[in-house]
């Protein structure tokens, strides 16, 4: 299994942070996807090049701030877990981690550089930047 | 009116594939004029061996510790230095057709320009400057892209599926369910990456972007200076020319390149002594990078399977210089023959067989490090023929087209345009060339830096996986031209080895940090 993980600090609290991007369907707001759809414990999420993902949502924790989700009914797709955590800094702000194992490993990379840039876009969107 | 500038790249080449490089089978006439004519570089360097960090370093004009492309996957920022970008500003058309690689191709969240604008149907793609003015990307006014099959988003993708879907699935696909560099193996001696290609000729995309670029000639105005960037995707892997060209080389006829060490016994005590990552390529237990298939054992190598690989690369790089022929044709055609710079090179270079190996790594000697680089001088220049063989670096091509357009070397270069004899080098402190390699694939790290001078090659391996920091490699090409016996631990040559390193530490940029993330395998 290929993994990795992004981090990143934003000046909000862990309660406005966990409130915009724990929110699994409002993903496609800050991650590279064009369109997302929840429906009970399904999720369905599209990327710009037409592909669709399936995803089953394992945890949704707001006492722990943690989301997991992994990737189904998918042919090339053999093993997944992504996982979302906010926590706070120690200074009242948040430090937003995002790590994903998953087998085709080299898939991981992928999905790291995309998390990288979707937790810019978050920090980016809750400091009013954007 | 100024001169204009041809700027072609391959990619995986071979200093020794061409006729004025020593070459004895591939026919690449057109290339070997270019060399008689000009300038042949006989110990030019990449700053890295794979194709992400070399081609940045062309198009910047700095080393892989500076522009920061550190690995395949590792984007290029759209905002970094371009030579491109200076000679727009300075009133040049500006193409780039072909492969480009400064992006990651595996992009299924869309996310990089080098894969959206085919679909766009846009001529390049813009970026709005904080001052609200538009800028091409990375300076290009036009961006046509090829890769080694359709088998992707870009234009040669989308022209063979408009003009030719019967071809698509002709190529052999270079990456396997697993999202692996296809270890498969084909043609007649079940090697990777070899195939039997049925498409024809004219579809095959190194006819393709020469097509491409006539094309794109023939939009401008005679008066029009440009910059164009032709770049081939062959002779890299997978090795699948158009199947009707199978009987320009046979296989069978050809002899086993030098580097080859038939006797098992005695390839296995060269890479013995050598840093463990050779071995440990060799034996399968440890692919550390992605650029070679991660299920193929290297050991498992057959003397026909080289000689099918071989044949096959000289094949591809025939057609080259046959596609290069037919551009130059038109730019004759044009009027431009006297004011127009010819530069030809290649990213990186391809083991082809030496010590048991295809492909490429972290592995600096010179089946990937020795790149053929030729520059023809438009005739208007009046620069006299030569062969240089003192060491010069992809690092200063940004600064040769500079100075061919009579701009001043831009701020961002590290390295001054290359010198057009032996003489001019000296004066000019052309001593050393420098490369780089850094790899982390997940739990696999590999960090080495090298350091060609006085006709030594010498490499030290930083803390990885599986090295403590205290290795390295150092060759004499006088006395040992294959790089067969490794000197770094011969008490005769520490004092070397240690002027070397000193060398090497005064004179490669401290690395940009934090690095950037790897975003994709490649």
């Amino acid at each position: 299994m290929g993994t990795v993980r992004r981090e990143q600090h934003i000046e909000c609290s862990p309660a406005t942070t966990w409130d915009f991007i724990g929110d699994p369907a409002r993903l496609h707001e800050w991650f590279p996807l064009t369109d997302c759809r929840v429906d009970g414990k399904k999720r369905w999420v599209t990327t710009s090049t037409g592909l669709t993902f399936e995803e089953d949502i394992v945890l949704l924790d707001h006492e722990l701030r943690r989301f997991q989700y992994t990737i189904v009914n998918n042919p090339l797709v053999t093993g997944h877990l992504g996982t979302l955590d906010v926590m706070d800094d120690g200074h009242g702000h948040t430090l937003a981690v995002y790590s994903t194992t998953m087998k085709p490993d080299v898939l991981a990379l992928v999905i790291g550089g995309a998390a990288g840039v979707g937790l810019k876009k978050a920090k980016s969107i809750l400091e009013g930047t954007v | 009116m100024g001169r204009r500038i041809l700027f072609i790249t391959t990619d995986q080449q071979r200093f020794d594939s061409l006729g004025c490089n020593g070459g004895t089978i591939a026919r690449t006439p057109n290339i070997d004029a270019l060399a008689s004519h000009g300038i042949n570089y006989t110990r030019a360097h990449p700053q890295n061996v794979v194709c992400m960090p070399s081609r940045s370093t062309m198009i910047t004009g700095q080393h892989v510790a500076t522009h920061g492309v550190w690995m395949n996957g590792v984007p290029l920022p759209d905002d970094a230095s371009s030579i491109a970008a200076t000679l727009r500003t300075a009133g040049y058309k500006t193409a780039l057709i072909g492969k480009a690689h400064f992006e990651p191709v595996v992009d299924p969240f869309g996310r990089f320009v080098e894969n959206k604008v085919a679909a766009s149907g846009d001529e390049t793609a813009f970026h709005v400057m904080p001052d609200g003015s538009r800028v091409p990307h990375r300076g290009f006014d036009h961006l046509e892209f090829a890769t080694h099959s359709p088998a992707a988003s870009l234009h040669y993708s989308a022209w063979i599926r408009e003009n030719h879907p019967e071809a698509l699935g002709m190529f052999l696909p270079n990456l396997d369910m697993d999202l692996e560099v296809n270890s498969k193996g084909g043609g007649d001696t079940n090697a990777p990456q070899v195939h039997h290609n049925p498409i024809n000729k004219e579809w095959y995309h190194t006819d393709w972007v020469a097509d491409r670029t006539i094309n794109w000639l023939d939009s401008l105005s005679t008066d029009d200076d440009w910059f164009c960037w032709m770049s081939f995707p062959d002779p890299h892997h997978p090795w699948d020319p158009p199947q009707s060209e199978l009987g320009r080389v046979n296989w069978r006829d050809l002899d086993l390149p030098a580097g080859y060490i038939a006797d098992s016994a005695r390839r296995e005590e060269v890479l013995r002594n050598k840093p463990a990552h050779w071995m440990g390529w060799y034996d399968g237990s440890f692919v550390s990078n992605y650029e070679a298939p991660a299920k193929w054992i290297p050991a498992t190598l057959t003397a026909d399977q080289v000689r099918e690989v071989n044949a096959m690369t000289h094949i591809e790089n025939e057609l080259i210089d046959e596609a290069i022929g037919r551009v130059l044709t038109a730019i004759r055609a044009r009027g431009w023959q006297d004011d127009v710079d010819i530069v030809f090179t290649t990213d990186h270079g391809e083991m082809q067989g030496e010590f048991g190996f295809l492909f490429k790594g972290p592995y600096h000697v010179d089946g990937l490090m020795r790149l053929p680089l030729i520059w023809k001088p438009a005739n208007s220049a009046h620069v006299a023929p030569s062969v240089v063989d003192a060491p010069v670096g992809l690092v200063s091509l940004a600064a040769t087209f500079a100075a061919i357009a009579g701009l001043p070397t831009p701020e961002y270069v590290e390295a001054p345009s290359l010198p057009v004899s032996n003489d001019d080098a000296r004066s000019r402190g052309f001593e050393r060339v420098l490369t780089e390699w850094d790899s982390v694939l997940f739990d696999k790290v590999v960090r080495s830096r090298t350091i060609h001078r006085d006709g030594f090659t010498c490499t030290t391996m930083g803390r990885g996986t599986l090295h403590d920091g205290t290795e390295g490699e150092l060759y004499d090409h006088r006395n040992d031209p294959l790089q067969q016996v490794n000197l770094w631990d011969d008490p005769s040559h520490q004092s070397l080895k240690s002027d070397l390193l000193s060398d090497l530490r005064d004179n490669l940029p401290r690395t940009v940090m934090p690095l950037r993330t790897c975003d994709a395998p490649v």
